[in-house]
């Protein structure tokens, strides 16, 4: 049953996914590609936990921690560039 | 077996919530409106699966693991701050200060409020 629920969640987050990347290349503006990126860093968290239950270890969890910080920093500087035009003042 | 169907339930449930944030990012039609799929919606979805995995692991393998607290906790602290952001970087590249309703107040919303302009009204509440 768990095998099952797997393959859904992977097909759901895997969707979700590909949604996020027609939305990164045909973006209307530009705070929506930066939140298209965003949300794709959180979809392959997702699918990276999902991964380690599928194989059975937790050695996955610290790239999801790690992927986890780098999407935030990203996120944060990327719309502080287009606010203010350097990141750190 | 009790433990099986909340494992699976769990990933269901994380699974929908995942996809309808990402379906809401490209169906809704106002960017202000397109924020609230995969901040909200997302966020959950992650948190599902990272609850499943910590049940998964505490009763069928057997060991527990206190990534998924961090993971989750990281995530649900960072949302809300990457949500305000980006709203505040669609505010200032796409609207006119005069496009938006007025607060009620003398002082203009905060994120348009000059940096001198704040420290005369601070002072002058301060004075009084």
């Amino acid at each position: 049953m768990i095998g099952a629920a797997l393959i859904f969640a992977f097909a759901c987050f895997g969707l979700g996914l590909l949604l996020n990347i027609y939305r990164v290349i045909s973006a209307p503006s530009i705070g929506d590609r930066i939140l298209a990126l965003d949300t794709m860093v959180i979809n392959a968290i997702a699918i990276l936990s999902l991964f380690g239950i599928y194989e059975g270890t937790t050695i996955y969890f610290e790239v999801s921690m790690i992927m986890a910080m780098t999407g935030f920093i990203s996120t944060v500087s990327y719309t502080r560039f287009l606010l203010r035009g350097n990141i750190i003042e | 077996m009790i433990v099986e169907i909340l494992v699976s339930a769990c990933l269901v449930i994380s699974g929908i919530f995942g996809l309808v944030g990402s379906f809401g990012m490209i169906k809704l039609p106002d960017p202000m409106m397109r924020l609230h799929a995969p901040t909200k919606a997302t966020t959950l979805g992650v948190g599902g699966a990272l609850i499943a995995s910590m049940l998964y692991f505490y009763f069928i393998a057997g060991q527990f693991s206190y990534h998924e607290l961090m993971i989750t906790l990281f995530l649900f602290l960072t949302a809300p701050i990457t949500g305000h952001f980006i709203a505040k970087t669609h505010l200032h590249l796409s609207h006119k200060p005069g496009d938006l309703p007025s607060t009620g107040t003398d002082r203009p919303w905060a994120s348009y409020e000059s940096d001198a302009e704040r420290q005369r009204i601070e002072e002058a509440q301060r004075a009084s």
